[in-house]
């Protein structure tokens, strides 16, 4: 059986509603939890083919050029040493982008960026190959780069789909009684999950199969299959578990196309698992930006005018430019806006989507310029965003799906404590700390992809579902087994789900916070369709059907799940964004309070309580989706306080290309988060009625942040991240 | 190089080139897989093991300096049917969320919860000479090691603190 | 990592004869620094001296009332010493404040003295760096220097000594025993253990070709207040962007003893003994620790991204200083 549904108007009734399962939301333990933490469950890397040979990438030792030569002959002669492999045409220069259905740039023989791949070297053993990739003789010829964003800024192109104005922002801005007009930067970045890329490559015949470590195998597969010149049915690839992906797992990276073309010359097995530092090198980042905020607003705290341009960088021939501003065009009101990026051409590591593209930047300095125009008008922070929520798109004037800011920001402000806060900076010590109280609100917009999945019945009456979606950490394969189990009315246990397999239906994939409930909302419309044969079997209306503890009942009936005529009882369905997605604004919501210490001495920043109350439609599992918004969260701790990948702006390479110097938040920076849903239901969104979360939480954290530092120690930083080196010089005397 | 290992109560003969790392030799010679490898350096915490019951990096030592030691992975912990308590909690308490930096935690957990038994004090103890408090902030310095980018923290605190609350 | 003969040392005095005949070696204990060097083949020994398992790892009373720590003494147990703990509070803070619990089980004594620099340049094979590859140059004077030196650096190599133990040891006029390849035995204070860069960087130590530090002796307990303070960028597990050791004993309000070591400054743990004895016999104000912090930083100099240190020293010495004397007064 199939079935498809188009979200062309809203779903006035989930079934999650009036099943009686009682699983959907609940905070269950993740179903591939005790593989996790016994080491059972395999990444990448770590399936074993007979004769595999390992594969470390070299990568360019310039920052703009060409390879003059590769000299492989010393290196082929080293022991172990199985061959030089490299590809001037068809070795990737840059990552895919994500969502991204041909292959992505291709060629190595110029050099775009510091570190970019230019061979692989293959030998019996890892020892052997990552030393002879290090002895490999590479001859350069070097061109002239653009690595000092400061100097290049001036050269940068409007993006022309990002440029939008209404109403007239200089005469706002002139009669306003209240202004702000700054300009907020923040770093490059790197989404550094835990698990390095990896791919490992064998050839059946004329077919590629490829363990890789990617978010959108569905997608992913029409990369490489472009990439390599194959018929898409040629490739698969598995990812059965991902190491975390944060946007840098998106499109298909370096190692894939290498592992491939070496397992094909080689005639055997290829794993390439890329080294931390040719994650960072060689990946993709979060483009540096600056961001130039304009408000305005009348004496009774309204928003007259709201405007927010920005400049990222990327390299020739990369359209990609994160959408800074995406969230400031429908957050606040206000009559007049402009709105648009524009993109500095740098020879830089490519720029991609990570964790929030958009957001997780722009609300640095949207929430932070609201914190300042808050101050000059005398309001208190929550209050001047209470009074500003427009009934509508501003600019396009559409509707709110759903839209529970205000709840979240009165409900928030409650629970932490808000009004005890002392409007004052620097005013509250505790020892050699200044305490300070900082806000900010959450949006991240809401997107449904087109995703597919098949649910059979098994004979025993235990439900499987397959799909190629991937589970990179977000819970998909618990939330999905959660939506089957209350649909079919089946325990958790007696759902067996299946991902991370091309051979399986093409699903949405993991990003943009729309995995779950994408993925999920194919899931539902299979077990729907699988209600209604089982209501066919017992010969009545799907409507009376009720399916509960592995029991079908429909009046005087109640037969067992296994009893039924299994043979086959499947259903692959399809979802597929519609109108819905046009005719509202869609978007999560939420609101973040925290409290931090600033060192009254040294200027270190430490984050003391935070707690945030987000709203996203229905939750599907209240245990993951907290662990998410956690995981949102800390994103913005380290992008608010401690993450910058620093460019040397002679050539452009990544100076601080390790953990040890690039400072993502260890567990002593983080204190015991707190995080409340609220209920909600989005009936424009999906048949599940559930909007992404996955992205929620890093939006307005890190300005929240910055926001409690100022109300510490009196010192506002528009730089991020907020180190002590720019604190230090202006903090205040101590009493 | 031929060499004995003992891993998990279990000896294993080798034949490894001196380069290669307990890490690669737990995960490519003996298909021990749940010691994972985050970057290499010791500046993640993913393949930390138990050596004759403390915990490091693995990826920072050398096979073939470790005949004679006892070496305990992720593996040796406990099973999926049969779970360490640590690993229980981590379960329970959604003390991960990828997994990757995971067995490295529980590792690490494993060993600090003991460091903390025998007293040792950390960089947040008040006294250096008192007996440590399995406070938050205390868990938190000590997993500080363990560096977990979809930043399970919160719930990693948790669990350990479940555990080491039950142990005390 | 490169290809090397690896050999077991069966005694102390085999190691140093070893160390001494067989070129370009290395002595491996703990590794944590030294493997991962290797690995990307900023270190590249043709023969790899593993000396884990010497019986350097006690520590003992000495006949002066002070502490004999052996060279293999790991970071943690050493933290971990009642003695310490009690005796030499500002040694078990130090290390306690470096690294992680992992790479403190590991990581040695004699290891942690030898610890080379993380200037991101020196770390990338493909920058030049006149410590790694003497003549080709210092990549980090006009570049990205933020964790770079402000004293003692020179114009071939402004790159830090990272180590925290180190700091602390200096502030307790640690002195370090070495072996000789020729079964002498001498000891060196610690102080002069590290040579600053000059033009030079690459020689970062006295020690000679087959010297093994063998342990390190801390003179009878100093009294007064222990303190170590290290400003990093995260609440754990970094580097020190600077720190201060101090053990400071006040007499009748005014200052008797002052120790005081710095880290995260320069290529060297640094001491400035004339800080000291201005501090001695002087009541505590905000004034006098500005007249050391000056005396201190006179010298000092930044070269961009790292002004800020200046200023961070000034503030931290200030309140370490403070908080040594607090309640004393």
């Amino acid at each position: 059986m199939e079935t498809s549904l188009k979200m062309d108007v809203p779903v006035q009734h989930s079934l999650l509603d009036s099943t009686n399962q009682n699983i959907i939301s609940r905070p269950i333990d993740r179903v591939e939890g005790p593989l996790k933490v016994s080491g059972q469950a395999r990444y990448a890397a770590e399936f074993k083919l007979p004769g595999m040979a390992h594969g470390v990438l070299v990568g360019a030792q310039i920052g703009k050029g060409s390879v003059a030569r590769i000299d492989a002959g010393g290196v082929e002669a080293m022991a172990g040493v199985l061959g030089v492999v490299t590809d001037f045409d068809l070795f990737l220069r840059n990552s895919a982008q994500g969502m991204a259905t041909e292959a992505p740039c291709q060629g190595v023989r110029e050099i775009a960026y510091f570190g970019q791949p230019i061979a692989l070297v293959v030998a019996t053993t890892f020892e052997q190959a990552r030393h002879a990739a290090q002895a490999l003789e590479v001859t350069y010829e070097k061109g002239e780069g653009r690595f000092d964003f400061d100097a290049e800024q001036g050269k940068a192109q409007p993006k022309d789909s990002t440029l939008s104005s209404q109403g007239d922002i200089d005469a706002a801005l002139a009669q306003a009684h209240g202004r702000v007009d700054g300009v907020w930067t923040t770093p490059s970045q790197t989404s550094a999950a835990m698990e390095p890329h990896a791919s490992l490559a064998h050839w059946e015949g004329d077919s590629l199969v490829l363990y890789g470590s990617y978010q959108m195998l569905s997608t992913n597969r029409m990369q490489l299959a472009d990439a390599l010149g194959l018929d898409i049915e040629k490739v698969r690839i598995r990812a059965h578990y991902v190491g975390g992906g944060f946007g840098a797992k998106l499109g298909i990276a370096a190692e894939s196309v290498a592992a491939a073309l070496a397992a094909k010359a080689l005639g055997r097995p290829v794993r390439v698992v890329m080294t931390r530092q040719q994650v960072f090198e060689t990946t993709v980042r979060r483009s540096n930006t600056r961001q130039r905020v304009r408000l305005a607003a009348d004496t009774d705290g309204r928003l007259t005018a709201v405007a927010h341009e920005t400049l990222t960088a990327n390299l020739d021939g990369e359209d990609f430019s994160e959408p800074v501003s995406a969230a400031t065009k429908f957050l606040y009101g206000g009559a007049n806006r402009t709105f648009g990026n524009e993109i500095v051409r740098m020879d830089q590591v490519l720029s991609g989507s990570m964790r929030a593209p958009g957001e997780a930047v722009g609300m640095l300095a949207l929430e932070g310029a609201m914190d300042e125009l808050a101050e000059k008008l005398g309001l208190d922070p929550v209050e001047l965003r209470l009074r500003n929520l427009p009934d509508r798109h501003p600019g396009s004037d559409l509707p709110f799906s759903s839209r529970s800011l205000a709840e979240c920001l009165t409900i928030g402000a409650r629970d932490f404590g808000w009004p005890r806060r002392n409007r004052q900076p620097a005013a509250t010590l505790d020892g050699e700390w200044w305490i300070g109280l900082g806000m900010a609100a959450a949006a991240r917009s809401n997107m449904l992809i087109k995703s597919s999945a098949r649910v059979s019945l098994q004979p025993d009456g235990r439900a499987l579902v397959e799909t190629d979606m991937t589970d990179i950490g977000t819970g998909t394969y618990t939330v999905l087994a959660q939506i089957t189990a209350e649909l079919l009315g089946l325990r958790v246990e007696d759902v067996a789900v299946h991902l991370g397999d091309t051979t399986f239906p093409p699903a949405s994939g993991s990003g943009g916070s729309f995995g779950a409930a994408s993925a999920g909302s194919s899931v539902y419309l299979a077990c729907e369709k699988l209600r209604e044969a089982i209501a066919g079997q017992l010969g009545g209306d799907v409507d009376t059907l009720v399916l509960s503890d592995g029991m079908a009942r429909m009046g005087n009936i109640s037969v067992p799940l296994a009893d039924l005529d299994t043979g086959p009882l499947d259903a692959t369905a399809t979802i597929e964004p519609g109108e819905t997605g046009e005719n509202f604004v869609q978007a999560a919501f939420g609101a973040h309070f925290a409290e931090v210490g600033v060192n009254a001495h040294t200027g270190e920043v430490r984050v003391r309580r935070m707690e945030s109350t987000f709203a996203a439609g229905r939750i599907l599992n209240e245990k993951t989706a907290t662990s998410q918004c956690y995981g949102g969260i800390v994103f913005g701790i380290g992008g608010a306080l401690t993450e910058e990948m620093i460019h040397d702006t002679r050539h452009g390479a990544i100076v601080n290309r390790d953990l040890a110097e690039y400072h993502l938040p260890v567990n002593a920076d983080v204190p015991q988060l707190k995080v409340r849903f609220l209920e909600e239901r989005d009936h424009a969104a999906n048949p599940l009625l559930a909007k992404g979360i996955g992205e929620l939480g890093i939006s307005g954290a890190g300005a929240a942040l910055a926001n409690a530092v100022y109300n510490a120690c009196g010192v506002r930083v528009r730089d991020f991240p907020i180190t002590l080196d720019k604190l230090i010089a202006d903090l205040p005397d101590l009493p | 190089m031929q060499m004995t290992l003992a891993i998990n109560g279990a000896d294993h003969a080798l034949d490894v080139d001196p380069r290669t790392s307990l890490l690669d030799v737990l995960r490519d010679h003996l298909d021990l897989t749940g010691s994972k490898k985050g970057c290499d350096h010791g500046q993640c915490g993913a393949c930390t093991v138990l050596l004759n019951g403390r915990r490091i990096n693995s990826c920072l030592t050398l096979a073939v300096m470790h005949e004679g030691d006892e070496i305990v992975t992720i593996e040796g912990l406990g099973t999926p049917d049969a779970l360490s308590p640590l690993q229980a909690a981590f379960v329970a308490h959604d003390g991960y969320q990828c997994g990757y930096c995971t067995p490295g935690q529980i590792c690490s957990a494993t060993a600090m919860l003991a460091e903390i038994k025998a007293g040792w004090p950390s960089h947040v103890s008040d006294d250096l000479e008192g007996a440590p408090e399995l406070s938050a902030a205390e868990i938190s310095e000590r997993m500080s090691g363990n560096i977990c980018r979809c930043s399970a923290y919160p719930n990693i605190v948790d669990a350990i603190a479940d555990v080491g609350r039950d142990r005390s | 990592m490169r290809p090397f003969d690896y050999q077991r040392a069966p005694s102390a005095q085999a190691a140093a004869e070893l160390g001494a005949a067989a070129p370009a070696s290395r002595f491996i204990a703990g590794g944590t620094n030294l493997l991962d060097l290797m690995k990307i083949e900023v270190e590249r020994p043709e023969t790899l001296i593993d000396i884990s398992r010497l019986p350097l790892d006690t520590i003992e009373q000495t006949d002066e009332g002070g502490l004999r720590i052996g060279a293999l003494v790991t970071n943690s147990d050493l933290a971990a010493d009642p003695r310490v703990r009690r005796d030499y509070a500002v040694l078990s803070r130090a290390l306690l404040a470096g690294a992680s619990g992992q790479l403190r089980n590991k990581a040695t004594t004699g290891g942690n003295l030898l610890q080379r620099t993380r200037c991101y340049y020196f770390y990338n094979p493909a920058m030049p760096c006149n410590k790694r590859d003497p003549g080709s140059g210092c990549a980090a004077l006009e570049g990205e220097n933020r964790i770079h030196a402000i004293l003692g650096a020179s114009a071939h190599c402004i790159a830090t000594h990272p180590s925290d133990m180190a700091v602390a040891m200096l502030a307790l006029d640690a002195r370090v025993e070495v072996l000789a390849a020729d079964g002498s035995t001498r000891t060196i204070a610690l102080g002069d253990l590290h040579r600053l860069p000059g033009e030079t960087p690459h020689i970062e130590t006295t020690l000679n070709d087959g010297d093994l530090i063998t342990a390190v002796t801390l003179p009878a307990p100093p009294g007064g207040r222990h303190i170590y303070r290290k400003v990093r960028d995260r609440a754990s597990f970094a580097f020190a962007l600077t720190s201060v050791a101090a053990v400071v004993e006040l007499v009748d309000g005014r200052i008797a003893t002052a120790r005081l070591a710095f880290g995260g400054l320069a290529p060297k743990p640094w001491r400035d003994r004339a800080v000291e004895e201005a501090l001695v016999g002087q009541a505590p104000s905000p004034a006098l620790w500005q007249r050391a912090a000056d005396m201190v930083l006179g010298e000092a100099q930044g070269h961009g991204s790292n002004d800020f240190k200046i200023p961070l020293v000034r503030r931290t010495l200030a309140s370490v200083l403070d908080a040594a004397c607090a309640g004393e007064k």
